[in-house]
C-alpha cells in the first residue's frame, strides 16, 4: 500500500511544477508591460517604474525570474493583493474556510442523496423510480446553477421568505472567528440562534452547489451498481442466505463505489467551478467570490496566486481520493 | 423419501421478444449421499433448475411446479426468510467461473466466515478456527495465512476449493456444483472432482453435478439426468445410460464423443457419408 | 438478433432461423437510437432548436434591440398586466424577451458548435501524435493535458478571458482550450489501443504513409466515444458561456446572449422573475435535449454499454 501510495505522489510532482509554471507565465502573458498593469489606471512614473521593474525582477532573465518565483512560493510568498496590500496567501487562508465549509457540506449532501438515489435506482431497474431519479439527475446537470440559485432564491427567499438571500450568518451576530467555519464558530460562541442561523444561511447555497455532483453521482452509482448486480460472486451471496440488506448494502455497494470514489473527486474540480458562480450569487466571502473580483479588479497578483493555489488544492484532493481509491479497491494496491 | 424431488417444474422469462421456457416440465429426484449427474448442452436449461431449488432466479422468472419438495418441506410454500435459513445451510452451490465467484473487496477468511455467522452461533474465535479446518479440508496449504489473502491473488483452482469450502462449511445435506470445472486447467479439474467426491462421502451429501462433460459422468455420477431445450430427455443410472442408451438424443450426444469414433471419425459423420471422394 | 422458442415437437438438431438481412450499418445506428424514447423526444427539441435559431431574423416577433419606452418589466402575456404584443414580457428597457431568447438560440448554437469544432479538431490532432508517435512526445503532451485539467474549467477560462480580455469570441476560445484535452485523452487512449491490431499493420505493410494511418486507418474506428463526448462538449459549452456571460466575461451587453441576459436580469429577481426564469429556462431547453441526444449516442455507439 505504501509503493502505491509513493507511485501516485510521484506521478503528481512534474503535474504540479507544471502549474507553478502556468502561473508564473500568466502574468507575463498578459498583454502590457507588467508593472504598469500591476500599477492599474494611475500610471506610474518613469523612476518608480524601473524601481518596481527591478524590485520585482521583470527585467532578470525569464528563467531567472522563474526560478525567483519559485523561490518565493516556497517561503509562501505569493505576492501582495494590490487592493488590499495584504499577502496574497494570507487573504487566501482568510476566505478559504468559508468555501470550504460550503463545499464540505455540498459534497456530503450530494454523495449521500446521489449514492442512495443510484442504488435505488438500480435496484428497481426499469421501474418508475428508476426513470424518475435518473429523469432528475439529467435535469440537474442540464440546468446553469446560476439560474438554479436563483430560481431557488426567488422561490424560497423572495416568496416564501423562508431563507435569507445572502451572506454566511445574520448581521446581528458578531462572535470572533476560531477555526473559519461558521457552523462551528456559531456553536463555540454559544449565542441563542447563531447556529441556527448559520444553518439557514448553508442552506441555500448547499443544495445549488449539490446539484451537479449529485445528479452525476447518481447516474454513476446506478449504473455501477448495475454492473455489480450482475455478477457471479452476487449469486454466491445470496447463496449464503444473507439478507437482501446485507447482499445489495455491503456485497454489491462495496465494489460499486469503487468507480464512484473516482468520480466524487473529479466532482471537486467542478464544485470549484460552481462555487465561483454559487458565492457570486449569495455574496458568500469565500475564495470563489475573491477570484471573479480580483479579476474585475485586475488585481493580477491575486489571481496568479490565487490560481496557483487553488490548483495545487484541487491536485492535492485528487491526490487522496486516489490514495482513497487504492484503499477501497484491493486489486489496485497489489500489483 | 428422496432428499430433493422435483415434480413438473417449469420456468419462464419475461424478455424482449416475448416469454421464454428456459424449463418445461421437469422431474427429477435426488437421493441422500447419491451423486447426480445433470447433462446438457448450453441453453437445456440445467442450471436454471437448480438456480430455481436454490432460489436464486431473478425476479423476471416466474417459477410454477407440482412440488419441489426438499426434506419433504415444500420449497415453494416458503416465505422468503425461511429459504433463506436453508440456502447456505442445509443446500449450497457452487458455479463455473471460480475467481468471479468470490467477492473481490473482502479477504477469502471473511467470506469463509461469513456463512459461519449467518448458520452457526460460533463466536469469533470459533469461526476463525473452523475457516481454518475448512481450508485445510479442501487441501489450500497455509490456511491459516490464507484467511487473509484477497481473490485475485490466488489461482482458479484455489478459488474454487474456498468456494467449496464456503459451500460445505455449514455441511449441507445438497450441494450443486454448476460446472465446477469447466473454467480451470485439465490438471486442476480432476483434484477438484476428487475433492468433491470425497467430501460428498466423507458428509454422506447429496451431490447434483452440473456439466456437459461426459467423461465427467462416466467417472462419478451415480445417476445421470440428460436435458434439452428445457425438457427431460433421460433419466437412468450410469451404466445403463453409456450401455444402452434409450433416446435418441443420448445417442446422439454420446455419438459425439471423440471416444466413440470409429475408424477415425465419428459414428455420426462416418454414416452420413460422402467422405471417400474427399482427398 | 432472432429469438427461438421451442419447438415442442423433438428435434434433435435445432433448426435455424430464417437468415437475417445484412442491416446496413448506419441505418442499424440510426434503430438502435430510436429504441430510446428520450433520445428522439431530445433530437426533436433540438432540430426545433435549431430551426428557431436560423429562422429567428424572420419568425421573431420584435426587433431584439428595440426598446418599447412604453413597455418597460411587462410581465407574461398569460398573467396580470400582461400584453398580448410580448409573450414572455418585456425586460427593463422595454425589449421584448421572447424576440431575445430566439436570438439568443442563434448564439448558444453557434457557441456550441465552434467550441467542439476548435476542441474535437486540436484535441484529435494532440491525441493522435501523442498516441501514434509515444515515448517521450506522448509523455510530454498527456503532461501538458494533465496540467490544463488540473484546473477547474471554469477557473482556467476565466482567467484565459481576462488575459484575453472579454468578449464572446475570446469565451469561446478560452472553452476550446479547456475542453480540449478531454478529446486528446480520448484519442490518444483510442489509438493506443488500435496502434497494434492487425489491420493497422496490415495498412502499413500494403505502404500506408504515417499521416494516411493516422488519420484513415486508425482514427475512423475511434469515433465512437469521440461522438458522444462531443455532444457532452457542446452542452458544457454553452453551459460555461452562460456563466462566463453571467458574470460579464463572455458576451457583453447588448448581445441577446442567454447568460448575459440573466446578467442583466439579476437585480429583478424580486420584482420581475420572468426576466430571470425565461433565458434560463431556454439554456435547460437546449442542454436537456443535447444530454438526451448524447445518452442516446451514448447506447448506439458504445457496444460495451449496450442495454440488453
Amino acid at each position: 500500500m505504501l509503493r502505491f501510495a509513493l507511485s501516485r505522489l510521484l506521478l503528481v510532482v512534474p503535474t504540479f511544477v507544471g502549474i507553478t509554471l502556468i502561473a508564473f507565465l500568466f502574468i507575463r502573458i498578459l498583454p502590457g508591460d507588467p508593472v504598469l498593469l500591476m500599477a492599474g489606471e494611475r500610471g506610474v512614473s518613469p523612476e518608480r517604474h524601473a524601481e518596481l521593474m527591478a524590485q520585482f525582477g521583470f527585467d532578470k532573465p525569464m528563467w531567472r525570474q522563474y526560478v525567483d518565483y519559485i523561490g518565493q512560493l516556497l517561503q509562501g510568498n505569493f505576492g501582495h493583493s494590490f487592493s488590499t496590500k495584504r499577502p496574497v496567501l494570507e487573504e487566501f487562508m482568510a476566505r478559504f474556510p468559508a468555501t470550504l465549509e460550503l463545499a464540505l457540506c455540498a459534497i456530503v449532501l450530494a454523495t449521500v442523496l446521489g449514492v442512495a438515489a443510484g442504488i435505488l435506482a438500480a435496484v428497481k431497474r426499469g421501474s418508475w423510480i428508476d426513470q424518475a431519479t435518473m429523469g432528475t439527475a439529467l435535469v440537474g446537470y442540464s440546468m446553469p446553477i446560476f439560474w438554479w440559485a436563483l430560481l431557488l432564491i426567488i422561490l424560497f427567499s423572495t416568496s416564501l421568505g423562508w431563507t435569507p438571500v445572502s451572506g454566511r450568518i445574520a448581521l446581528t451576530h458578531y462572535f470572533p472567528s476560531v477555526t473559519g467555519f461558521m457552523l462551528v464558530d456559531s456553536l463555540l460562541s454559544g449565542r441563542p440562534g447563531a447556529f441556527a442561523s448559520a444553518v439557514h444561511h448553508l442552506v441555500l447555497p448547499t443544495i445549488v452547489l449539490a446539484t451537479i455532483p449529485l445528479a452525476v453521482i447518481a447516474r454513476q452509482t446506478r449504473s455501477a451498481m448495475l454492473e455489480v448486480l450482475g455478477e457471479v460472486y452476487m449469486m454466491t451471496a445470496r447463496s449464503k442466505g444473507l439478507s437482501p440488506s446485507r447482499v445489495i448494502g455491503l456485497h454489491a455497494l462495496r465494489n460499486a463505489l469503487i468507480p464512484v470514489v473516482t468520480t466524487i473527486g473529479l466532482q471537486v474540480s467542478v464544485l470549484m467551478g460552481g462555487a465561483i458562480l454559487t458565492e457570486t450569487i449569495f455574496s458568500w466571502p469565500g475564495i470563489g467570490k475573491w477570484m471573479i473580483d480580483s479579476i474585475s479588479r485586475r488585481d493580477y497578483q491575486v489571481v496568479q496566486g490565487g490560481l496557483l493555489l487553488i490548483a495545487a488544492m484541487v491536485m492535492l484532493v485528487n491526490l487522496t481520493v486516489d490514495l482513497l481509491y487504492g484503499l477501497v479497491n484491493p486489486r489496485v494496491r497489489h500489483v | 423419501m428422496a432428499l430433493l424431488e422435483i415434480r413438473n417444474l417449469t420456468v419462464s422469462f419475461e424478455t424482449a421478444a416475448g416469454r421464454f421456457h428456459a424449463v418445461q416440465g421437469l422431474d427429477l429426484a435426488v437421493d441422500s449421499g447419491e451423486v447426480l449427474a445433470v447433462v446438457g448442452e448450453s441453453g437445456s436449461g440445467k442450471s436454471v433448475a437448480m438456480l430455481a431449488v436454490m432460489g436464486l432466479l431473478p425476479d423476471t422468472a416466474t417459477v410454477s411446479a407440482d412440488a419441489m419438495l426438499f426434506h419433504g418441506r415444500d420449497l415453494m410454500s416458503l416465505s422468503p426468510r425461511q429459504r433463506r435459513r436453508l440456502a447456505g445451510r442445509d443446500m449450497a452451490m457452487i458455479f463455473q467461473e471460480p475467481i468471479a465467484s468470490l467477492n473481490p473487496c473482502f479477504t477469502v477468511g471473511f467470506q469463509i466466515e461469513e456463512t459461519l455467522k449467518r448458520h452457526t452461533g460460533l463466536d469469533a474465535a470459533g469461526r476463525r478456527r473452523r475457516a481454518v479446518e475448512l481450508l485445510d479440508a479442501v487441501g489450500i496449504p497455509e490456511p491459516a495465512q490464507r484467511l487473509s489473502s484477497f481473490p485475485h491473488q490466488m489461482s482458479g483452482g484455489q478459488c474454487q476449493r474456498v468456494m467449496i469450502a464456503i459451500a460445505t462449511a455449514c455441511t449441507p445435506k445438497l450441494l450443486i456444483a454448476d460446472e465446477p470445472t469447466t473454467a480451470l486447467d485439465v490438471t486442476i479439474q480432476k483434484q477438484i472432482l476428487d475433492l468433491l467426491l470425497r467430501l460428498q462421502l466423507e458428509h454422506g451429501m447429496a451431490l447434483v453435478l452440473i456439466t456437459h462433460d461426459m467423461g465427467v459422468v462416466a467417472e462419478t455420477a451415480d445417476r445421470v439426468v440428460v436435458q434439452y431445450r428445457g425438457r427431460k430427455m433421460e433419466d437412468a443410472d450410469v451404466l445403463s445410460l453409456f450401455e444402452n442408451p434409450q433416446n435418441p438424443y443420448t445417442r446422439a450426444l454420446l455419438s459425439a464423443l471423440p471416444e466413440n469414433a470409429v475408424g477415425g471419425r465419428l459414428p455420426t459423420v462416418a454414416a452420413a457419408g460422402g467422405w471417400e471422394t474427399r482427398p | 438478433m432472432t429469438v427461438q422458442t421451442p419447438d415442442p415437437t423433438l428435434d434433435p438438431v435445432p433448426g435455424a432461423g430464417p437468415a437475417a438481412q445484412p442491416v446496413p450499418p448506419l441505418l442499424e445506428n440510426w434503430h438502435y437510437f430510436t429504441r430510446s424514447r428520450g433520445a428522439v423526444v431530445g433530437l426533436g427539441v433540438f432540430m426545433a432548436l435549431v430551426a428557431i435559431a436560423v429562422l429567428a431574423p424572420w419568425i421573431a416577433p420584435h426587433d431584439p434591440a428595440m426598446q418599447y419606452r412604453d413597455a418597460l418589466l411587462v410581465p407574461p402575456a398569460w398573467t396580470a398586466g400582461g400584453r398580448e404584443a410580448f409573450l414572455f414580457g418585456t425586460d427593463a428597457v422595454g425589449r421584448d424577451i421572447l424576440s431575445r431568447m430566439m436570438h439568443g438560440a442563434r448564439f448558444s448554437l453557434l457557441i456550441g458548435l465552434v467550441v467542439v469544432t476548435i476542441a474535437l479538431a486540436s484535441g484529435i490532432i494532440v491525441g493522435l501524435v501523442a498516441g501514434y508517435v509515444g515515448g517521450r512526445t506522448d509523455a510530454l503532451i498527456m503532461r501538458l493535458m494533465d496540467i490544463i485539467l488540473a484546473f477547474p474549467s471554469l477557473l482556467l477560462a476565466l482567467v484565459l478571458v481576462a488575459i484575453l480580455g472579454p468578449g464572446l469570441f475570446n469565451a469561446m476560445l478560452a472553452i476550446a482550450l479547456v475542453l480540449q484535452p478531454h478529446f486528446a485523452r480520448l484519442t490518444r487512449g483510442a489509438v493506443l489501443a488500435e496502434k497494434s491490431r492487425e489491420y493497422v499493420t496490415a495498412a502499413s505493410v500494403a505502404g500506408a504513409g504515417h499521416l494516411r494511418l493516422m488519420f484513415f486507418t486508425i482514427l475512423p474506428n475511434c469515433l465512437g466515444p469521440l461522438i458522444v463526448q462531443a455532444t457532452l462538449s457542446f452542452s458544457s459549452a454553452i453551459l460555461d458561456a452562460a456563466a462566463l456571460g453571467f458574470l460579464g466575461m463572455g458576451a457583453q451587453p447588448p448581445t441577446p446572449e442567454w447568460g448575459t441576459m440573466l446578467a442583466e436580469a439579476r437585480e429583478f429577481i424580486s420584482s420581475a422573475w420572468w426576466v430571470v426564469t425565461m433565458p434560463g429556462l431556454a439554456i435547460l431547453a437546449t442542454v436537456l435535449s443535447i444530454n438526451l441526444i448524447g445518452d442516446g449516442l451514448r447506447d448506439t455507439l458504445d457496444p460495451k454499454l449496450k442495454r440488453s
